[in-house]
């Protein structure tokens, strides 16, 4: 049963249990706040009827290896876009913002043959520009972020037509940026990134557990932390060891082997941008202005700054899904970041549990999104299904991710106060 | 009694554009007490508030604050003196938690990092300094909270900087019979620690149980301030329907104060 203790200033609260936190989870998910539960449900049947249907492509090393170079665009510009729906505001022009900012480093890299030393920051640079811009219309002017965006988004694809010169298709030969999203890190730097990543963690949460118990203060149960600890190194290590298992079609030609090296990209923009979101007085506004921007306004908070902020880190993030997306086919063409690029990338955020009506949302969410949408589109393609079946399904994903984040914001509405 | 006000206003005056809301309006808030400051819809309590609190700007007039003259022009000149107002919609974020909402806009941080630990042990302080005894958790959203948990969290957030002065606006207005008692009990509670309150209201019932002196507004001139134990129920009603009661209150109204507006040959 519920245990009382005392906390920071002799105030009696509920001593948390591993059952108890296991309660106020179950309890907090009937509230409402389904956070990331319905895309990890979603993401293990997914995972079951492909590997069902198509065990022998689906769950072989090759194809798991072969989802995160597909899905990096995407979540990529969909961790970006967190911090954008966070505040209740949506950037429509992401896919292709990725689209020009990639364009910029190719032509930075062939036609004026810079160094992707110089290229990749020009493109990053791009980046940050197109969305102070696009901040600063919806923050000072205060145009709807859906229609500053949405002209954004017819603008930029002018701009990257225009840029490649009509429609030129631009390669790139550089070995850098090609083995960005193509590249695999050896067998040896695969474990150690596994090892270094966990364990980190490990020292992060058991640190934080201590400073908490050491000041009197309530911390979440042990049994919990240790849970996630284990939990992770079981994640990693599993995916780790099939990724590090012989995955050549011909193994006679060429070996293939290793943890792909845009997963430790990922995994670094992942824990910056949740340290950001968690941990800095910035991600704390950001949260504030989504959730009451009048209360954060009385607070002192800059809003407009704030505003113009989360545009800027969307951007920059769409620039690195547009490096990665060169990358991956080592060359730019109109369409680089158009199509469905963007419609997916909104759908990784929301599906991964970020609501659209603000205040709620972490980075991790834009990776198990992503996960999702490139299960989805990488398991219906092996069971021969055509784009217009995908797209059926994947609208209807979406559909049902946005239903669940009204159906929980009523719910909260409900139960909450 | 403490004989210097903490805060006094003095002759404020306050139009926007041709609309003229305050007339001349003086103010004392005295450290100890509370001042229930009463007026019908209109009577410029919320200009005044505002006022106060940087919001807006006066047109005219001073306040002396601690003996010294201040300017106010911002909501951080305000919070830089002592000077915190809880706002009848309570400004606290629901996806936030109860020490994240205490410290918005002002966290506490080792390097870049923010201080969890430091802020939690403050709000805890803060929060048992209130006599609040027990939550479920400090970490617990505020969209979780009751009506009068949400409101005791919007005070412990305006008394946690050492503040002087606290301006409640309608604190019960949206509260039941039993947490109204305990709101109350808190406004009290902060006068008892010396701080000066101010506290808006409707409810004649809240006015009299916590307060010590009430100032009347009355379309925007200050009809007067006065001991609550001076004054009787009817009396405050009269001042603030009518500006006046007895001897208290404006002067009567003088016809030379009108201006006929009767057109021309309609005069009989």
């Amino acid at each position: 049963m519920t245990i009382i203790t005392k906390t920071a200033g002799g105030i009696q609260v509920v001593k948390p249990t591993v059952s108890s936190h296991i309660r106020d989870y179950w309890a907090r998910v009937r509230g409402g706040d389904l956070g990331t539960l319905p895309a990890v449900l979603g993401l293990l049947a997914l995972v079951l009827i492909f590997g069902t249907a198509r065990s022998e492509t689906f769950l072989s090393a090759l194809n798991f290896a072969n989802l995160f170079n597909q899905g990096a665009q995407i979540v990529f510009i969909a961790m970006g876009l967190v911090f954008v729906l966070l505040l209740g505001e949506i950037d429509l022009s992401a896919g292709f913002a990725s689209g020009v900012c990639g364009a910029v480093m190719t032509i930075a890299l062939t036609t004026h043959g810079l160094p992707w030393t110089v290229a990749i920051p020009v493109a990053m640079l791009t980046g940050v520009v197109i969305g102070v811009v696009l901040g600063t219309l919806v923050a000072k002017l205060g145009i709807p972020s859906f229609v500053v965006t949405l002209a954004a988004f017819l603008g930029f694809q002018g701009v990257l037509l225009t840029l490649l010169e009509g429609g030129k298709n631009i390669s790139i030969n550089d070995g850098f940026v090609k083995s960005l999203n193509n590249g695999t890190l050896s067998v040896t730097w695969s474990w150690i990134v596994a090892v270094v990543g966990v364990g980190g963690f490990a020292v992060a949460q058991l640190l934080r557990w201590r400073g908490r118990i050491s000041r009197g203060l309530i911390a979440d149960p042990l049994g919990i932390v240790v849970a996630r600890i284990v939990g992770l190194a079981a994640l990693a290590f599993a995916a780790t060891y099939v990724l590090t298992l012989e995955r050549a079609v011909n193994v006679v030609i060429t070996s293939l082997k290793g943890t792909p090296i845009v997963v430790p990209i990922i995994a670094v923009f992942l824990v910056l941008w949740t340290f950001v979101l968690g941990r800095t007085s910035y991600g704390r506004h950001v949260y504030a202005v989504g959730g009451n921007t009048e209360a954060a306004r009385r607070a002192g908070i800059p809003v407009d700054r704030i505003r113009i902020s989360v545009f800027a880190i969307a951007s920059f993030m769409a620039s690195i899904g547009g490096i990665l997306a060169v990358s991956k086919v080592s060359s730019v063409d109109p369409n680089t970041g158009g199509s469905n690029i963007l419609l997916y990338s909104v759908g990784a955020a929301v599906i991964g549990g970020t609501s659209l009506f603000g205040g709620r949302g972490k980075i991790i969410y834009a990776v198990i999104g992503g996960a999702v949408i490139a299960v989805i589109e990488n398991g219906m393609t092996l069971m021969g299904l055509n784009s217009g079946v995908k797209f059926i399904f994947t609208g209807l994903v979406l559909l049902a991710a946005a239903s669940v984040d009204a159906l929980a914001r009523r719910r909260a509405a409900a139960t909450g106060t | 009694m403490a004989a210097t006000p903490l805060l006094e206003l003095r002759g404020i005056d306050k139009s926007f554009g041709p609309v003229q809301v305050l007339h001349n309006v003086g103010l004392n808030v005295y450290p100890g007490e509370v001042t229930a400051l009463v007026g019908d819809n209109g009577a410029g309590k919320s200009t005044l508030v505002k006022c106060i609190s940087g919001i807006y700007t006066i047109d005219r007039g001073t306040a002396v604050f601690e003996g010294r003259e201040v300017s106010i022009h911002s909501p951080r000149d305000a919070a830089a003196l002592g000077i915190e107002v809880v706002y009848q919609d309570l400004a606290l974020c629901d996806n936030l938690d109860i020490v994240q909402n205490m410290f918005l806009g002002r966290e506490k941080k080792r390097g870049v990092v923010l201080d969890e630990a430091t802020m939690e042990e403050m709000a805890g302080e803060t929060l048992r300094s209130l006599s609040v005894r027990t939550v479920k958790s400090l970490r617990q959203l505020v969209s979780s909270l009751s009506g009068g948990q949400r409101q005791t969290v919007a005070i412990a957030k305006a008394v946690l900087w050492n503040s002087r002065v606290v301006i409640l606006d309608e604190p019960t207005a949206a509260l039941g019979v039993a947490q109204t008692a305990q709101v109350l009990e808190l406004v009290r509670r902060l006068a008892d620690k010396g701080l000066g309150v101010v506290l808006i209201s409707h409810n004649m019932n809240d006015v009299f149980a916590v307060s010590d002196r009430i100032a009347a507004l009355y379309l925007g001139r200050m009809a007067a301030q006065v001991k609550a134990a001076d004054v009787t129920h009817s009396q405050i009603v009269e001042l603030i329907t009518g500006g006046r009661s007895g001897n208290l209150g404006l002067p009567p109204e003088k016809p030379s104060d009108f201006i006929d507006i009767t057109p021309a040959g309609e005069k009989q």
